[in-house]
């Protein structure tokens, strides 16, 4: 990756623009450990060069919209939503998205009950719907908190959850993976697919914010 | 692979021990008791995997649903908050 600073913009370079920090600096212990395996592994001719680049762009390219694709089709169709509850592995396959390995539990957001999704343990996400985690997910700040003073957390975030609905605060600590089914707003009846799924988020699939109309 | 000890409804306690090793209970739910809110299924012991041994029999994996307010004393939230946790079988108890 280039870290270079480019300019796009003209201007006359008498001053001096603060860079970033360049990101390739002495191997940690693990990168030199990562880098040693798999050079073994291709020596070996058990993977190939171009299937690890392949295998790290096919995660590269998992993004939230992939979840708000699901989340718009429950929305739009309470049969594959009750399915998605009841059988979330078939029900995303249904849609063209392969949850890999992933054990998926997916818990639904009502007027009565709210969930938030945090690993106290590590950084354990649906990443093979949502892509990676977000910076702050994997965070001690986040991962201490969310289940300790979770409607605090919340409200850092902007969302408050007013005290006539449960907060269900999901640990992933193990072997399944939690992804929250937000509310449809109001308003939103009569909308396509794709128009409901614009409004799907990443933050409203881990439960830090609400679904709502721009 | 046997057959589940608990079903969802049962009253169950986390138990209370420190352990050495690659555990998946957290600290602060041990000592607890929850209700059994599903079965996961049978996965191989991850405190084993994580050794490189074959972690089996597979263990049941449960996910237990705790009250905040009788995990955190100064919990400030209303008292339906709770919390699920992913718990396998040999950390329970019948509570």
């Amino acid at each position: 990756m280039c870290t270079h600073h480019h300019h796009d913009h003209d201007h006359d370079h008498d001053h001096v623009h603060p860079t970033r920090p360049e990101l390739d600096g002495p191997l940690t212990y693990h990168q030199r450990l990562e880098i040693a395996v798999r050079e073994l592994l291709i020596e070996k001719g058990i993977v190939t060069a171009d299937e690890v680049r392949r295998a790290i762009e096919a995660m590269d390219a998992r993004t939230p919209a992939q979840g708000a694709r699901i989340v718009a089709h429950a929305w739009a169709d309470p049969a594959y939503k009750k399915k998605l509850i009841e059988e979330p592995r078939e029900a995303v396959l249904e849609l063209g998205v392969d949850p890999g390995v992933t054990k998926l539990v997916v818990v639904e957001n009502t007027d009565k009950i709210h969930n938030l999704v945090v690993c106290t343990l590590c950084s354990c996400y649906p990443r093979s719907i949502l892509g990676l985690p977000p910076d702050w997910y994997k965070s001690r700040a986040y991962r201490s908190r969310a289940v300790r003073e979770p409607r605090k957390v919340m409200s850092e975030f902007g969302l408050e959850i007013p005290d006539d609905v449960g907060v269900r605060v999901h640990d992933s600590t193990a072997d399944m993976r939690c992804l929250v089914l937000p509310k449809r707003p109001k308003g939103t009846e009569g909308w396509s697919e794709e128009k409901l799924a614009s409004i799907v988020t990443r933050d409203t699939m881990i439960g830090v914010a609400e679904a709502r109309i721009p | 692979m046997s057959e589940a000890r608990f079903q969802p409804g049962d009253r169950v306690r986390v138990r209370k021990a420190d352990v050495p090793g690659h555990l998946r209970t957290p600290w602060y739910i041990r000592g607890h008791e929850g209700e059994v809110e599903r079965i996961c299924g049978f996965f191989a012991n991850p405190e084993e995997l994580a050794y490189n041994r074959h972690g089996l029999p597979k263990r049941a994996l449960y996910r237990v649903r705790f009250q905040q307010r009788k995990v955190w004393p100064d919990y400030d939230g209303p008292a339906g908050d709770t919390i699920d946790v992913e718990i396998y079988e040999h950390w329970l108890d019948k509570a």
